[in-house]
């Protein structure tokens, strides 16, 4: 067994459950704000929730990127170029969403907001979407040669798990932000987002627990086994605690059952990071697809005091911006007649 | 176009398109910290207000460059997996080292400083900016790291067939980044400073149309208010004169550090990559003579027609060597070096798919070298002379009234950004034909060199690099467009357009007296939810 392979093997298991945690719920906002909020007032105050944070969450996804390519080159390049379209619509997604998010207030009309509204909705759910069906095909194996390129063209990568994997970080995401916005608003949306949370997290999380049981049919070793368990006890904890109000609780229930469920899927594909569907003896495992150990030991020295401060400065933020939004706290849309009305170019000096 | 082509132009495309973005984000963050912690220190409400707004048209760039980023880290592993395979061991660790240093900081702190105006003290606030500024200077520093490897390998042994890294030490302080830096730095900092000169300009101009300002006797400005417009007041004034100095004497620093920085970096390429710079110059021929104008039928490849029009003797021994008789080598010098040392035709290796076996053209595409390196200096030199002229023309306080000084110097801010472009341009293809440049230093490790055409995913058709190219040139034109005209928005809508609050208090000829209202002193961390919400 390789040590610093595996070291990184779980790094990069962490840094996709930080993504999937934190960005899960930002992601499920955004879903939220086409099928939960019910005027622009709930709107903005959903919006305002994540507003200070997502970003930061969203790099969680390039880290998990870069340490991928860092890490486990052969991986990144066999992932990323056989996943082609699909991570072009996450890319896609994400430029929409980001740019939504920045841009939706800054032109006080209702038509550019419905624009970007529907911008950062369907951004949130294309991206959760994309990833969640290229994390499900990395744990269950793509069409690979031995080179670690893709066959059949340019839809070979498409099966079940991928829409399993698709559906189950879609699912996730939307309960998750019920949690978080229980947690995080005030007033009737508080409400309305814990009744939520209460009615639709059994059926929410079905498809993430199907993907996790699937894994350890295939590839499960009794401890993973013994997360998947763990795992389905957080959520029942995380219902029974919304049902009791509360509300912070709740939300870190529903993060355990998340982080047992990862540790589950990943623990059982080890030390496999992408089976070829092709053949086994094409499997790209952490020993075949690793940097060196001086690369590995490199990066070890340098996330181990980074990955910790990265997660205290961000924790910070959540507690400076630790207070509920209601819809009493948004301020009125800030519009404004241009100082110079008249138009420079076109008038003669 | 085979797939290769089609994922040129793609990364081409993307990265042209985010580095307009990233520049106007390092030069103008940095200069709206300075102009913040000038608040912090003195409470003088322009500075605030100067703060506010060209801290609002930061953000509204900023999130184009964070979009953006993303397809260029995804990018490496879609369409480039056999250059990510081959370079990764020490390729992808400032990638990586770039997420987890620089990243993470910019996002997060950017964030609090956005949200927190009042949740913060403001000491916190002012630092949370100058940590998110400082993490944008690491990010560059970081895929610079990773970016002269590409020109300039070092710190790496071949071990079975792919270069691994044995010391990274000499990887990220590779002389190549340790001059790339500075000098995309300063390239940052012309494009705030023209960026900051052109928008000024337009304000104090408009200011002047509308009769709010006059000049006196002397010619000397004398601000003065507007009764109907919010936010048009005599601060107003010390807002936009200020900016435009700021800007006019950051244009000119930079263009100084650019030259000398751009003078080292030269120098190091003729050592690094000859043919590069011998492209550059269309110089055929070993020679000292710098040519100022160029012309024949430089794209047919072949040297022989090439006339130097205008030609200044012993200025390329200068640019390369630093002195004014040293002949450098030229094109037909270097040419059977080059094929000499890295083979005439491509290996018979199913990598480079149908290009197998085919010829290697080691001549960079001239016309690209040759007009890139002018116009990055072009572009570079004029926006700096403007700069000069600028102060002059405004060392009474205002502009003048004509309207074609206005549009040129709102039109100078293209410039800058053109000249980071022309450069980038310039030393990309000026690599071709590889993407892993040969290191010809004597360190023994000039086998490490990759040629672009074995780099593209093997796995990918040119049907999907297709509808990717299509897809991100159209998104990105869309929201040129819907960036551009957001800024002409809130340029157009002055300083009140970042502060709602000077439209509803009737006067602030009192603000100029008591900073307390809005300054440092009394700010506390008020009990507002939101200071602000998007």
């Amino acid at each position: 067994m390789e040590l610093l392979p595996t070291i990184w093997f779980i790094a990069i298991a962490v840094l996709w459950t930080g993504y999937l945690f934190l960005e899960g719920f930002d992601l499920g906002v955004g879903m939220l704000m086409k099928i939960f909020a019910r005027n622009n007032t709930e709107r903005r105050v959903l919006l305002n929730t994540v507003g200070p944070v997502w970003d930061g969450n969203e790099v969680w996804l390039l880290t998990a990127g870069g340490a991928t390519f860092a890490a486990f080159p052969l991986w990144y390049a066999s992932l990323f170029s056989a996943l082609y379209l699909p991570l072009l619509v996450v890319l896609v997604a994400l430029i929409f969403r980001a740019v939504a998010f920045e841009y939706r207030g800054k032109v006080d009309t209702d038509r550019w907001r419905a624009r970007w509204d529907w911008a950062i909705a369907l951004g949130s759910f294309f991206a959760a979407f994309g990833v969640g069906a290229a994390l499900a095909l990395t744990t269950t194996g793509l069409p690979l040669n031995a080179n670690g390129d893709r066959e059949g063209g340019p839809f070979a990568w498409f099966s079940g798990y991928a829409v399993l994997g698709g559906v189950a970080v879609v699912g996730f995401s939307l309960v998750h932000a019920l949690a978080f916005l229980a947690l995080k608003t005030d007033g009737e949306v508080r409400h309305r987002a814990r009744a939520w949370f209460v009615r639709l997290l059994p059926v929410l999380i079905l498809p993430i627990a199907a993907w996790a049981l699937s894994i350890q049919f295939l590839d499960g070793k009794p401890w993973t086994w013994a997360l998947v368990v763990l795992a389905v006890a957080a959520a029942a904890t995380a219902w029974v605690l919304a049902r009791a109000g509360a509300e912070g609780r709740a939300f870190l229930a529903l993060g355990a059952f998340l982080v047992l469920g990862t540790a589950s899927i990943f623990g059982a594909v080890f030390p496999v990071v992408l089976p070829s569907t092709l053949d086994t003896a094409f499997d790209l495992t952490i020993s075949n697809a690793s940097s060196s150990d001086y690369t590995l030991g490199l990066m070890t020295i340098v996330a181990a005091f980074g990955l910790p401060l990265v997660i205290a400065y961000q924790a910070w933020t959540y507690w400076v911006f630790r207070r509920r939004v209601s819809t009493d706290s948004i301020p009125e849309a800030h519009s404004f007649l241009p100082a110079i009305a008249v138009k420079a170019f076109t008038t003669k000096g | 176009m085979d797939a290769l082509e089609i994922a040129r132009w793609q990364f081409g495309i993307t990265t042209v398109y985010h580095f307009m973005m990233v520049p106007l984000t390092i030069g103008l963050g940095l200069v709206v910290a300075v102009i913040q912690t000038a608040w912090h220190r003195t409470g003088k409400p322009e500075y605030l207000r100067m703060t506010k707004f060209w801290g609002k048209l930061f953000l509204i760039n900023f999130i184009m460059g964070v979009a953006t980023g993303i397809v260029q880290e995804f990018q490496f592993g879609m369409a480039w997996s056999e250059y990510s395979r081959f370079v990764g061991d020490v390729f992808g660790a400032p990638l990586a080292l770039e997420a987890l240093l620089a990243f993470f900081v910019e996002s997060t702190f950017l964030g609090l400083w956005i949200f927190g105006w009042k949740q913060l003290k403001p000491g916190i606030h002012l630092a949370c900016l100058w940590v998110a500024v400082i993490g944008s200077v690491f990010s560059a520093y970081f895929i610079i790291v990773a970016n002269s490897w590409m020109q300039h390998p070092v710190g790496v042994e071949m071990i079975d067939g792919r270069p691994v890294m044995t010391d990274a030490w000499a990887v990220f302080t590779n002389n190549t980044a340790l001059v790339a830096v500075p000098h995309t730095i300063f390239g940052a900092l012309a494009v705030a400073g023209g960026f900051l000169l052109g928008i000024a300009w337009y304000h104090l101009w408009r200011r002047r149309r509308d009769g709010i300002d006059t000049t006196g006797a002397d010619g000397k400005v004398i601000p003065g208010e507007s009764t109907t417009i919010p936010g048009r007041d005599r601060a107003d004034h010390s807002v936009w004169i200020r900016s435009l100095r700021i800007g006019a004497v950051v244009a000119m620093i930079s263009f100084a550090g650019t030259a000398l920085t751009g003078d080292l970096q030269g120098k190091l390429m003729f050592e690094q990559q000859p043919m590069k710079m011998a492209a550059a110059e269309a110089a055929c021929h070993d020679g000292t003579g710098f040519s100022v104008l160029s012309i024949g039928n430089i794209g047919s490849q072949n040297c022989d027609d090439i006339v130097a029009v205008i030609e200044v003797p012993g200025i390329l021994s200068f640019l390369a060597k630093g002195d004014f008789t040293t002949e450098v080598k030229g094109v037909n010098t270097l040419l059977p070096e080059y094929k000499e040392n890295y083979g005439t035709h491509l290996p018979d290796n199913p990598i480079y798919g149908e290009r197998a076996g085919q010829e290697i053209e080691y001549l960079p595409v001239m016309e690209v070298t040759y007009w890139g390196f002018r116009m990055m200096i072009g572009f570079g030199g004029l926006a700096a002379l403007a700069a000069v002229v600028a102060l002059w023309l405004t060392r009474k306080g205002t502009v003048p009234e004509s309207p074609w000084l206005m549009r040129l110097a709102v039109f100078g801010i293209l410039a800058p950004f053109g000249a980071n472009a022309a450069g980038w341009i310039f030393t990309e293809m000026g690599r071709q034909p590889f993407v892993v440049a040969p290191n010809p230093d004597p360190s023994g490790i000039d086998q490490v060199f990759m040629f672009t055409a074995a780099a593209v995913s093997p796995g990918v058709s040119a049907g999907e690099l297709m509808a990717s190219l299509v897809t991100l040139t159209a998104v990105y034109a869309v929201l040129l467009v819907v960036e551009v005209k957001l800024l002409v928005k809130y340029i157009r809508g002055g300083v009140v357009s970042a502060m709602p609050e000077l439209a509803h208090v009737p006067a602030d000829e009192n603000e100029d007296e008591t900073p307390g209202s809005g300054g440092p002193g009394g700010a506390k961390p008020a009990d507002d939810v939101l200071a602000f919400a998007y």
